[in-house]
Protein backbone atom coordinates (compact mmCIF):
# COMPACT_ATOMS: atom_id res chain seq x y z
CA UNK A 1 0.00 0.00 0.00
CA UNK A 2 1.33 3.66 -1.04
CA UNK A 3 -0.48 5.88 -0.19
CA UNK A 4 0.26 9.93 0.74
CA UNK A 5 -0.98 9.67 4.24
CA UNK A 6 0.60 10.37 7.93
CA UNK A 7 -1.35 6.86 9.92
CA UNK A 8 -3.80 5.07 8.35
CA UNK A 9 -6.25 5.58 11.51
CA UNK A 10 -5.84 9.62 10.92
CA UNK A 11 -6.62 9.79 7.42
CA UNK A 12 -10.04 11.56 7.81
CA UNK A 13 -8.96 13.74 10.68
CA UNK A 14 -6.14 14.90 8.15
CA UNK A 15 -7.95 15.43 5.58
CA UNK A 16 -10.41 17.40 7.07
CA UNK A 17 -7.84 19.37 8.78
CA UNK A 18 -6.91 20.17 5.26
CA UNK A 19 -10.86 21.45 4.34
CA UNK A 20 -10.74 23.60 7.25
CA UNK A 21 -7.81 25.42 6.38
CA UNK A 22 -8.08 25.78 2.96
CA UNK A 23 -11.74 26.87 3.63
CA UNK A 24 -12.29 29.34 6.45
CA UNK A 25 -15.84 30.29 5.30
CA UNK A 26 -16.99 25.70 6.75
CA UNK A 27 -16.34 25.85 10.15
CA UNK A 28 -14.67 21.82 10.17
CA UNK A 29 -14.53 19.60 13.67
CA UNK A 30 -11.80 16.98 12.40
CA UNK A 31 -12.57 15.21 15.44
CA UNK A 32 -15.93 14.71 15.42
CA UNK A 33 -16.01 14.60 11.26
CA UNK A 34 -18.38 17.30 10.65
CA UNK A 35 -18.63 20.58 8.84
CA UNK A 36 -20.53 23.02 9.10
CA UNK A 37 -21.43 26.40 7.34
CA UNK A 38 -19.85 29.20 9.20
CA UNK A 39 -22.95 30.85 8.93
CA UNK A 40 -24.94 28.06 10.11
CA UNK A 41 -27.88 28.50 11.25
CA UNK A 42 -29.26 30.44 8.57
CA UNK A 43 -31.93 32.20 10.36
CA UNK A 44 -35.79 30.87 8.78
CA UNK A 45 -33.91 28.57 6.26
CA UNK A 46 -34.33 24.89 6.26
CA UNK A 47 -31.09 23.08 6.50
CA UNK A 48 -30.08 19.73 5.07
CA UNK A 49 -27.33 17.70 6.50
CA UNK A 50 -25.80 14.51 4.26
CA UNK A 51 -23.01 12.31 5.47
CA UNK A 52 -21.46 9.33 4.54
CA UNK A 53 -18.25 6.91 4.46
CA UNK A 54 -15.09 9.32 3.83
CA UNK A 55 -13.56 8.07 0.49
CA UNK A 56 -16.09 9.73 -1.91
CA UNK A 57 -14.68 13.28 -1.93
CA UNK A 58 -16.00 15.80 -2.71
CA UNK A 59 -19.11 14.14 -1.44
CA UNK A 60 -20.20 15.10 1.12
CA UNK A 61 -17.89 17.60 3.01
CA UNK A 62 -17.31 19.64 -0.17
CA UNK A 63 -20.52 20.23 -0.97
CA UNK A 64 -21.24 22.40 1.87
CA UNK A 65 -22.10 25.81 1.47
CA UNK A 66 -24.65 28.59 0.28
CA UNK A 67 -26.87 26.87 -1.92
CA UNK A 68 -26.33 22.81 -1.10
CA UNK A 69 -25.53 21.70 2.09
CA UNK A 70 -25.77 23.28 5.31
CA UNK A 71 -23.66 20.39 6.86
CA UNK A 72 -21.74 17.03 6.49
CA UNK A 73 -20.53 14.75 8.35
CA UNK A 74 -17.54 12.11 7.66
CA UNK A 75 -17.43 9.27 8.86
CA UNK A 76 -14.07 6.98 8.92
CA UNK A 77 -13.37 5.65 5.38
CA UNK A 78 -16.81 3.63 3.76
CA UNK A 79 -17.89 3.95 7.52
CA UNK A 80 -21.34 5.29 8.35
CA UNK A 81 -20.99 8.34 10.46
CA UNK A 82 -21.47 7.97 14.10
CA UNK A 83 -25.03 9.79 15.57
CA UNK A 84 -22.41 11.87 17.76
CA UNK A 85 -21.31 13.61 14.72
CA UNK A 86 -25.20 13.76 13.40
CA UNK A 87 -26.92 14.73 15.90
CA UNK A 88 -23.80 17.63 16.38
CA UNK A 89 -24.21 18.53 12.74
CA UNK A 90 -27.93 18.58 12.85
CA UNK A 91 -27.98 20.78 15.60
CA UNK A 92 -25.30 23.18 14.77
CA UNK A 93 -27.86 24.00 11.40
CA UNK A 94 -31.00 24.13 13.17
CA UNK A 95 -33.01 27.47 12.83
CA UNK A 96 -36.37 25.82 13.47
CA UNK A 97 -37.37 25.54 10.13
CA UNK A 98 -36.43 22.15 10.07
CA UNK A 99 -33.66 19.47 8.99
CA UNK A 100 -33.85 16.93 6.42
CA UNK A 101 -31.36 14.13 6.44
CA UNK A 102 -29.91 12.88 3.07
CA UNK A 103 -29.20 9.62 3.34
CA UNK A 104 -27.83 7.25 0.53
CA UNK A 105 -29.09 3.78 0.92
CA UNK A 106 -26.48 1.79 2.89
CA UNK A 107 -27.45 -0.76 6.05
CA UNK A 108 -25.01 1.61 8.36
CA UNK A 109 -26.04 5.03 7.04
CA UNK A 110 -29.53 4.32 7.42
CA UNK A 111 -29.49 3.14 11.23
CA UNK A 112 -27.41 5.43 12.64
CA UNK A 113 -29.35 8.55 10.65
CA UNK A 114 -32.07 7.10 12.47
CA UNK A 115 -30.72 7.05 15.54
CA UNK A 116 -29.63 10.82 15.52
CA UNK A 117 -33.15 12.07 13.88
CA UNK A 118 -34.64 9.92 16.80
CA UNK A 119 -32.83 11.64 19.39
CA UNK A 120 -32.82 15.25 17.43
CA UNK A 121 -36.71 15.21 17.95
CA UNK A 122 -36.10 14.78 21.77
CA UNK A 123 -34.97 17.85 21.32
CA UNK A 124 -37.70 19.88 19.56
CA UNK A 125 -35.51 19.67 16.34
CA UNK A 126 -37.53 18.47 13.07
CA UNK A 127 -36.45 16.05 11.03
CA UNK A 128 -36.94 15.03 7.66
CA UNK A 129 -35.26 11.89 6.60
CA UNK A 130 -35.39 11.49 2.37
CA UNK A 131 -33.61 7.88 1.37
CA UNK A 132 -31.05 8.12 -1.83
CA UNK A 133 -31.27 5.27 -3.71
CA UNK A 134 -30.82 5.35 -7.47
CA UNK A 135 -28.13 2.52 -8.25
CA UNK A 136 -29.64 0.17 -10.94
CA UNK A 137 -26.76 -2.39 -10.49
CA UNK A 138 -28.77 -3.84 -7.37
CA UNK A 139 -31.93 -5.33 -7.80
CA UNK A 140 -34.43 -3.52 -5.78
CA UNK A 141 -36.02 -6.70 -3.99
CA UNK A 142 -36.82 -8.04 -0.70
CA UNK A 143 -33.70 -10.35 -0.86
CA UNK A 144 -31.24 -7.33 -1.17
CA UNK A 145 -31.01 -4.32 1.50
CA UNK A 146 -32.01 -2.58 -1.69
CA UNK A 147 -30.63 -0.18 -4.19
CA UNK A 148 -27.69 1.83 -2.94
CA UNK A 149 -27.46 5.71 -2.99
CA UNK A 150 -24.45 6.85 -5.62
CA UNK A 151 -24.66 10.03 -7.76
CA UNK A 152 -28.32 10.76 -7.68
CA UNK A 153 -26.44 12.16 -3.57
CA UNK A 154 -25.17 14.96 -5.58
CA UNK A 155 -28.35 15.48 -7.49
CA UNK A 156 -30.54 15.69 -4.36
CA UNK A 157 -27.97 18.31 -2.60
CA UNK A 158 -27.72 20.57 -5.31
CA UNK A 159 -31.24 20.76 -6.18
CA UNK A 160 -32.99 20.66 -2.94
CA UNK A 161 -30.08 22.93 -1.61
CA UNK A 162 -31.63 25.47 -3.75
CA UNK A 163 -34.80 25.37 -3.07
CA UNK A 164 -33.91 25.78 0.50
CA UNK A 165 -32.22 28.59 -0.16
CA UNK A 166 -34.88 30.66 -1.79
CA UNK A 167 -36.75 29.83 1.66
CA UNK A 168 -39.15 26.78 0.67
CA UNK A 169 -40.58 24.70 3.75
CA UNK A 170 -39.46 21.33 5.28
CA UNK A 171 -41.72 19.84 2.98
CA UNK A 172 -41.15 21.06 -0.33
CA UNK A 173 -37.77 20.95 0.16
CA UNK A 174 -37.84 17.15 1.14
CA UNK A 175 -40.66 16.45 -1.69
CA UNK A 176 -38.10 18.07 -4.45
CA UNK A 177 -35.24 15.78 -3.14
CA UNK A 178 -37.58 12.66 -3.25
CA UNK A 179 -38.71 13.68 -6.28
CA UNK A 180 -34.76 13.99 -7.79
CA UNK A 181 -34.04 10.74 -6.51
CA UNK A 182 -37.26 8.72 -8.18
CA UNK A 183 -36.21 10.85 -11.59
CA UNK A 184 -32.06 9.81 -11.15
CA UNK A 185 -31.01 6.44 -12.30
CA UNK A 186 -27.00 5.57 -11.96
CA UNK A 187 -24.76 2.59 -12.73
CA UNK A 188 -20.90 1.92 -12.33
CA UNK A 189 -17.86 0.15 -13.46
CA UNK A 190 -15.09 -0.88 -11.55
CA UNK A 191 -11.99 -1.19 -14.01
CA UNK A 192 -9.34 -1.36 -10.51
CA UNK A 193 -10.10 -1.91 -6.87
CA UNK A 194 -9.89 0.46 -4.18
CA UNK A 195 -7.90 -0.02 -0.71
CA UNK A 196 -9.02 1.49 2.87
CA UNK A 197 -6.14 2.97 4.30
CA UNK A 198 -6.60 0.59 7.66
CA UNK A 199 -7.27 -2.53 5.67
CA UNK A 200 -3.99 -1.91 3.46
CA UNK A 201 -5.51 -4.54 1.33
CA UNK A 202 -7.50 -3.58 -1.87
CA UNK A 203 -10.87 -4.63 -1.10
CA UNK A 204 -11.38 -7.11 -4.32
CA UNK A 205 -9.36 -8.40 -6.48
CA UNK A 206 -9.44 -7.69 -10.82
CA UNK A 207 -7.76 -9.85 -12.78
CA UNK A 208 -5.69 -8.63 -16.07
CA UNK A 209 -8.20 -8.04 -18.60
CA UNK A 210 -11.37 -7.74 -16.21
CA UNK A 211 -13.67 -5.29 -15.16
CA UNK A 212 -16.38 -5.20 -12.28
CA UNK A 213 -20.25 -4.43 -13.81
CA UNK A 214 -22.32 -2.65 -11.65
CA UNK A 215 -19.78 -1.88 -9.17
CA UNK A 216 -20.67 0.31 -5.51
CA UNK A 217 -18.90 3.18 -4.49
CA UNK A 218 -17.06 1.24 -1.57
CA UNK A 219 -15.87 -1.54 -3.69
CA UNK A 220 -18.39 -3.59 -3.45
CA UNK A 221 -19.43 -5.68 -6.28
CA UNK A 222 -21.80 -5.46 -8.59
CA UNK A 223 -24.00 -7.67 -10.98
CA UNK A 224 -21.07 -9.22 -12.67
CA UNK A 225 -17.67 -9.77 -13.45
CA UNK A 226 -16.78 -9.53 -17.52
CA UNK A 227 -14.04 -9.09 -19.69
CA UNK A 228 -12.48 -5.08 -19.87
CA UNK A 229 -14.53 -3.64 -22.68
CA UNK A 230 -13.95 -0.08 -24.96
CA UNK A 231 -15.45 3.03 -23.64
CA UNK A 232 -18.49 2.69 -26.03
CA UNK A 233 -18.97 -0.44 -24.55
CA UNK A 234 -18.57 0.17 -20.98
CA UNK A 235 -21.06 3.59 -21.86
CA UNK A 236 -23.39 1.09 -23.81
CA UNK A 237 -23.71 -1.20 -20.46
CA UNK A 238 -23.99 1.02 -18.10
CA UNK A 239 -26.85 3.40 -19.67
CA UNK A 240 -28.51 0.27 -21.44
CA UNK A 241 -28.97 -1.13 -18.07
CA UNK A 242 -30.38 2.57 -16.97
CA UNK A 243 -32.74 2.59 -20.05
CA UNK A 244 -33.94 -0.83 -19.14
CA UNK A 245 -34.96 0.37 -15.63
CA UNK A 246 -36.08 4.11 -16.44
CA UNK A 247 -36.48 4.48 -20.50
CA UNK A 248 -34.53 7.48 -21.40
CA UNK A 249 -36.02 7.98 -24.80
CA UNK A 250 -37.41 11.74 -24.90
CA UNK A 251 -35.87 12.89 -21.59
CA UNK A 252 -34.17 16.05 -20.63
CA UNK A 253 -31.05 14.93 -18.63
CA UNK A 254 -28.63 15.81 -16.07
CA UNK A 255 -26.10 13.54 -16.72
CA UNK A 256 -22.80 12.90 -14.79
CA UNK A 257 -20.00 10.70 -16.18
CA UNK A 258 -18.27 10.47 -12.81
CA UNK A 259 -14.56 9.63 -12.67
CA UNK A 260 -14.17 6.85 -9.18
CA UNK A 261 -11.23 8.69 -8.36
CA UNK A 262 -8.57 6.58 -10.37
CA UNK A 263 -9.50 7.42 -13.75
CA UNK A 264 -7.99 10.46 -15.31
CA UNK A 265 -9.89 12.79 -16.96
CA UNK A 266 -9.26 12.95 -20.59
CA UNK A 267 -10.86 9.45 -19.88
CA UNK A 268 -13.92 10.87 -18.42
CA UNK A 269 -14.73 12.77 -21.84
CA UNK A 270 -13.79 9.63 -23.41
CA UNK A 271 -16.41 8.46 -21.81
CA UNK A 272 -18.67 11.37 -22.13
CA UNK A 273 -18.33 11.10 -25.59
CA UNK A 274 -20.05 8.13 -26.26
CA UNK A 275 -22.59 9.00 -23.47
CA UNK A 276 -23.65 11.61 -25.71
CA UNK A 277 -23.72 9.56 -28.78
CA UNK A 278 -25.47 6.99 -27.00
CA UNK A 279 -28.51 9.43 -25.99
CA UNK A 280 -28.49 11.26 -29.05
CA UNK A 281 -29.51 7.59 -30.86
CA UNK A 282 -31.66 6.75 -27.87
CA UNK A 283 -33.81 9.89 -28.53
CA UNK A 284 -32.78 11.59 -24.99
CA UNK A 285 -31.14 15.42 -24.99
CA UNK A 286 -28.47 16.58 -22.28
CA UNK A 287 -29.97 19.98 -20.84
CA UNK A 288 -26.76 19.87 -18.27
CA UNK A 289 -23.92 17.52 -18.39
CA UNK A 290 -21.19 17.53 -15.72
CA UNK A 291 -18.10 15.44 -16.04
CA UNK A 292 -15.34 15.00 -13.52
CA UNK A 293 -14.61 13.46 -9.83
CA UNK A 294 -17.57 14.40 -7.50
CA UNK A 295 -18.72 10.61 -6.09
CA UNK A 296 -15.46 8.81 -5.66
CA UNK A 297 -14.33 5.97 -4.18
CA UNK A 298 -10.54 6.40 -3.20
CA UNK A 299 -8.42 5.39 -6.03
CA UNK A 300 -10.69 3.27 -7.88
CA UNK A 301 -10.36 3.31 -11.50
CA UNK A 302 -14.02 3.09 -13.40
CA UNK A 303 -16.53 5.51 -14.30
CA UNK A 304 -20.69 5.91 -12.92
CA UNK A 305 -23.10 7.49 -15.22
CA UNK A 306 -25.62 9.13 -13.29
CA UNK A 307 -28.73 10.71 -14.89
CA UNK A 308 -31.85 12.52 -13.60
CA UNK A 309 -34.66 13.20 -15.82
CA UNK A 310 -35.28 17.19 -15.86
CA UNK A 311 -38.38 19.15 -15.50
CA UNK A 312 -38.30 22.99 -16.00
CA UNK A 313 -38.45 23.69 -11.78
CA UNK A 314 -35.78 21.41 -11.67
CA UNK A 315 -33.53 22.55 -14.64
CA UNK A 316 -33.61 26.15 -13.04
CA UNK A 317 -32.95 24.71 -9.37
CA UNK A 318 -29.96 22.99 -10.80
CA UNK A 319 -28.90 25.90 -12.68
CA UNK A 320 -28.82 27.92 -9.27
CA UNK A 321 -25.61 29.81 -7.76
CA UNK A 322 -23.78 27.59 -5.63
CA UNK A 323 -21.01 27.98 -3.80
CA UNK A 324 -19.27 24.91 -2.30
CA UNK A 325 -15.49 24.04 -2.37
CA UNK A 326 -16.62 21.04 -4.96
CA UNK A 327 -19.13 22.38 -7.05
CA UNK A 328 -19.31 26.59 -7.55
CA UNK A 329 -21.62 28.51 -10.20
CA UNK A 330 -23.51 31.53 -10.53
CA UNK A 331 -23.63 34.98 -8.42
CA UNK B 1 -21.11 -12.29 36.54
CA UNK B 2 -18.92 -9.18 35.88
CA UNK B 3 -20.09 -7.80 32.68
CA UNK B 4 -17.03 -5.80 33.25
CA UNK B 5 -14.99 -7.95 32.71
CA UNK B 6 -17.59 -9.51 29.99
CA UNK B 7 -16.90 -6.69 27.51
CA UNK B 8 -13.06 -6.33 28.84
CA UNK B 9 -12.68 -9.63 27.37
CA UNK B 10 -14.70 -9.04 24.33
CA UNK B 11 -12.42 -5.99 23.56
CA UNK B 12 -9.56 -7.90 23.85
CA UNK B 13 -10.82 -11.10 21.48
CA UNK B 14 -12.11 -8.07 18.97
CA UNK B 15 -8.67 -6.47 18.94
CA UNK B 16 -7.00 -10.03 18.46
CA UNK B 17 -9.17 -10.81 16.10
CA UNK B 18 -9.66 -7.66 14.13
CA UNK B 19 -8.12 -8.49 11.20
CA UNK B 20 -9.24 -11.40 10.61
CA UNK B 21 -12.54 -9.99 10.61
CA UNK B 22 -11.82 -7.33 8.15
CA UNK B 23 -10.38 -9.88 5.65
CA UNK B 24 -13.71 -11.85 6.36
CA UNK B 25 -15.74 -8.33 5.07
CA UNK B 26 -13.53 -7.66 2.51
CA UNK B 27 -14.76 -10.92 0.68
CA UNK B 28 -18.25 -10.03 0.75
CA UNK B 29 -18.57 -6.49 2.36
CA UNK B 30 -16.47 -3.51 2.22
CA UNK B 31 -13.69 -4.49 4.03
CA UNK B 32 -14.05 -3.23 7.97
CA UNK B 33 -15.79 -4.79 9.86
CA UNK B 34 -12.93 -5.88 12.32
CA UNK B 35 -11.73 -2.26 13.12
CA UNK B 36 -14.77 -0.73 13.38
CA UNK B 37 -15.86 -3.22 16.53
CA UNK B 38 -12.17 -2.90 17.50
CA UNK B 39 -12.78 0.79 18.14
CA UNK B 40 -16.01 0.43 19.45
CA UNK B 41 -15.03 -2.75 21.46
CA UNK B 42 -11.85 -0.43 22.46
CA UNK B 43 -14.08 2.44 23.34
CA UNK B 44 -16.42 0.40 25.96
CA UNK B 45 -13.42 -0.82 27.21
CA UNK B 46 -11.76 2.48 28.30
CA UNK B 47 -15.28 3.29 29.47
CA UNK B 48 -15.46 0.80 31.76
CA UNK B 49 -11.59 1.15 32.61
CA UNK B 50 -11.75 4.91 33.42
CA UNK B 51 -13.73 6.94 35.60
CA UNK B 52 -16.88 7.24 33.16
CA UNK B 53 -18.32 3.91 34.43
CA UNK B 54 -18.74 2.81 37.94
CA UNK B 55 -17.44 -0.94 37.76
CA UNK B 56 -19.01 -1.75 40.85
CA UNK B 57 -22.74 -0.84 39.20
CA UNK B 58 -24.67 -3.29 38.57
CA UNK B 59 -24.26 -5.15 35.62
CA UNK B 60 -27.03 -3.62 33.63
CA UNK B 61 -25.74 -0.22 33.76
CA UNK B 62 -22.56 -1.47 32.79
CA UNK B 63 -23.75 -2.87 29.48
CA UNK B 64 -25.65 -0.06 29.24
CA UNK B 65 -22.79 2.29 29.08
CA UNK B 66 -20.87 -0.33 27.08
CA UNK B 67 -23.40 0.26 24.59
CA UNK B 68 -23.56 4.16 24.74
CA UNK B 69 -19.64 4.01 23.97
CA UNK B 70 -20.17 1.15 20.93
CA UNK B 71 -22.88 3.48 19.62
CA UNK B 72 -20.71 6.79 19.57
CA UNK B 73 -17.54 5.23 18.28
CA UNK B 74 -18.23 1.98 15.66
CA UNK B 75 -19.93 3.71 12.98
CA UNK B 76 -20.97 1.83 10.18
CA UNK B 77 -24.28 -0.21 10.83
CA UNK B 78 -22.38 -2.86 13.50
CA UNK B 79 -22.16 0.26 15.70
CA UNK B 80 -25.75 0.76 16.05
CA UNK B 81 -26.74 -2.94 16.09
CA UNK B 82 -24.06 -4.18 18.63
CA UNK B 83 -24.63 -0.91 20.85
CA UNK B 84 -28.29 -1.42 20.50
CA UNK B 85 -27.75 -5.25 21.38
CA UNK B 86 -25.94 -4.71 24.56
CA UNK B 87 -28.34 -1.56 25.71
CA UNK B 88 -30.83 -3.64 25.64
CA UNK B 89 -29.68 -6.37 27.56
CA UNK B 90 -28.35 -3.95 29.99
CA UNK B 91 -32.19 -2.57 30.27
CA UNK B 92 -33.21 -6.08 30.40
CA UNK B 93 -31.04 -6.33 33.14
CA UNK B 94 -32.41 -3.43 35.20
CA UNK B 95 -31.04 -2.96 38.39
CA UNK B 96 -30.06 -6.48 39.52
CA UNK B 97 -26.92 -6.32 41.77
CA UNK B 98 -25.51 -10.19 40.14
CA UNK B 99 -26.71 -11.97 37.23
CA UNK B 100 -28.82 -14.92 37.38
CA UNK B 101 -28.91 -17.72 34.71
CA UNK B 102 -32.78 -16.46 34.18
CA UNK B 103 -31.53 -12.79 33.67
CA UNK B 104 -28.97 -13.95 31.18
CA UNK B 105 -31.80 -15.72 29.07
CA UNK B 106 -33.80 -12.37 29.31
CA UNK B 107 -31.00 -10.26 28.27
CA UNK B 108 -29.85 -12.15 25.29
CA UNK B 109 -33.35 -12.42 24.18
CA UNK B 110 -33.61 -8.66 24.72
CA UNK B 111 -30.37 -8.30 22.47
CA UNK B 112 -31.84 -10.30 19.71
CA UNK B 113 -34.66 -8.55 19.78
CA UNK B 114 -33.65 -5.22 19.69
CA UNK B 115 -31.15 -6.49 16.75
CA UNK B 116 -33.70 -7.98 14.68
CA UNK B 117 -36.18 -4.57 15.15
CA UNK B 118 -33.69 -2.45 14.50
CA UNK B 119 -32.18 -4.40 11.29
CA UNK B 120 -35.09 -6.18 10.07
CA UNK B 121 -32.87 -9.46 9.42
CA UNK B 122 -33.99 -12.85 9.62
CA UNK B 123 -32.75 -16.36 10.79
CA UNK B 124 -30.90 -17.37 6.93
CA UNK B 125 -30.71 -13.83 5.74
CA UNK B 126 -26.72 -14.48 6.25
CA UNK B 127 -26.12 -11.56 8.87
CA UNK B 128 -25.39 -11.26 13.23
CA UNK B 129 -28.65 -12.86 13.66
CA UNK B 130 -27.84 -16.25 12.34
CA UNK B 131 -25.41 -16.56 15.38
CA UNK B 132 -27.51 -14.80 17.81
CA UNK B 133 -30.58 -16.15 17.41
CA UNK B 134 -29.30 -19.85 17.99
CA UNK B 135 -27.45 -18.44 20.82
CA UNK B 136 -30.54 -17.10 22.65
CA UNK B 137 -32.40 -20.58 22.00
CA UNK B 138 -29.35 -22.49 23.50
CA UNK B 139 -29.07 -20.35 26.74
CA UNK B 140 -32.91 -21.17 26.70
CA UNK B 141 -33.13 -24.29 26.51
CA UNK B 142 -30.10 -24.71 28.95
CA UNK B 143 -31.93 -22.66 31.07
CA UNK B 144 -35.18 -25.15 31.15
CA UNK B 145 -32.67 -28.00 31.76
CA UNK B 146 -31.54 -26.61 35.20
CA UNK B 147 -28.42 -25.03 33.81
CA UNK B 148 -26.70 -22.48 35.81
CA UNK B 149 -25.16 -19.25 35.19
CA UNK B 150 -21.44 -20.53 32.91
CA UNK B 151 -23.75 -23.31 31.47
CA UNK B 152 -26.26 -21.36 29.48
CA UNK B 153 -23.44 -19.22 28.77
CA UNK B 154 -21.39 -21.95 27.25
CA UNK B 155 -24.30 -23.19 25.30
CA UNK B 156 -24.90 -19.79 23.91
CA UNK B 157 -21.73 -19.61 23.29
CA UNK B 158 -21.18 -22.77 21.20
CA UNK B 159 -24.50 -22.15 19.49
CA UNK B 160 -23.35 -18.65 17.98
CA UNK B 161 -20.27 -20.31 16.60
CA UNK B 162 -21.89 -23.33 15.32
CA UNK B 163 -24.68 -20.39 14.03
CA UNK B 164 -22.01 -18.86 12.38
CA UNK B 165 -20.18 -21.58 10.51
CA UNK B 166 -23.60 -22.17 9.15
CA UNK B 167 -23.53 -18.91 7.48
CA UNK B 168 -21.21 -20.04 4.69
CA UNK B 169 -23.86 -21.62 2.33
CA UNK B 170 -26.66 -19.35 2.68
CA UNK B 171 -26.98 -16.50 0.17
CA UNK B 172 -26.88 -13.09 1.91
CA UNK B 173 -30.49 -11.01 1.73
CA UNK B 174 -29.40 -8.21 4.49
CA UNK B 175 -26.52 -5.69 4.44
CA UNK B 176 -23.75 -5.09 2.00
CA UNK B 177 -23.23 -8.80 0.92
CA UNK B 178 -26.81 -8.86 -0.18
CA UNK B 179 -25.47 -6.68 -2.96
CA UNK B 180 -23.51 -10.14 -4.28
CA UNK B 181 -26.59 -12.13 -4.49
CA UNK B 182 -24.98 -15.91 -5.30
CA UNK B 183 -21.54 -14.64 -4.93
CA UNK B 184 -22.03 -14.52 -1.29
CA UNK B 185 -22.48 -18.19 -0.89
CA UNK B 186 -19.41 -20.20 0.28
CA UNK B 187 -18.32 -16.94 2.50
CA UNK B 188 -18.60 -16.74 6.17
CA UNK B 189 -21.16 -13.86 7.25
CA UNK B 190 -17.97 -11.30 9.65
CA UNK B 191 -21.36 -10.38 12.09
CA UNK B 192 -22.43 -13.60 12.57
CA UNK B 193 -17.94 -14.49 13.38
CA UNK B 194 -17.72 -11.33 15.45
CA UNK B 195 -21.38 -12.32 17.59
CA UNK B 196 -19.89 -15.54 18.12
CA UNK B 197 -16.34 -14.03 19.42
CA UNK B 198 -18.69 -11.98 21.72
CA UNK B 199 -20.22 -14.50 23.16
CA UNK B 200 -17.41 -16.61 23.54
CA UNK B 201 -15.71 -13.86 26.05
CA UNK B 202 -19.35 -14.08 28.24
CA UNK B 203 -18.69 -17.78 28.48
CA UNK B 204 -15.16 -17.27 29.57
CA UNK B 205 -16.19 -14.74 32.10
CA UNK B 206 -19.27 -16.18 33.47
CA UNK B 207 -18.47 -18.10 36.38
Amino acid sequence: MRKLINAPAGVVADALRGLAAAHPELRVDPGLGTVVRADAPVTGKVALVSGGGSGHEPLHGGFVGPGMLDAACAGEVFTSPVPDAVIAATAAVSSGAGVIHLVKNYTGDVLNFRMAAELAEDEDIEVESVLIDDDVAVEDSLHTAGRRGTGAALFAEKIAGALAEEGAGLGSVAAVAREVVTRSRSFGVALSPCTVPEAGTPTFELGEGEMELGVGIHGEPGRRRVKAGTATEIVDAALTAIDADMPLDGADLLVLVNGMGGTPLIEQYVAYAAVADWLAGHGATVARPLIGPYVTSLEMAGVMISVCRLTPDLTRLWDAPVQTPGLRWGR
Amino acid sequence: MSAAAWIIRAAALVASEADRLTRLDAAIGDGDHGHNLDRGFTAAAAAIDGAAVDREAPPGRILIAAGRAIVSRTGGASGPLYGTALRRAGKALGDAPVVSAAGLGDALRAALDGVTELGGASEGDKTMVDALAPAVAACENALAEGGDLETCARAAAEAAAAGADATVPLQARKGRASYLGERSIGHIDPGAVSTALILRALAETAS
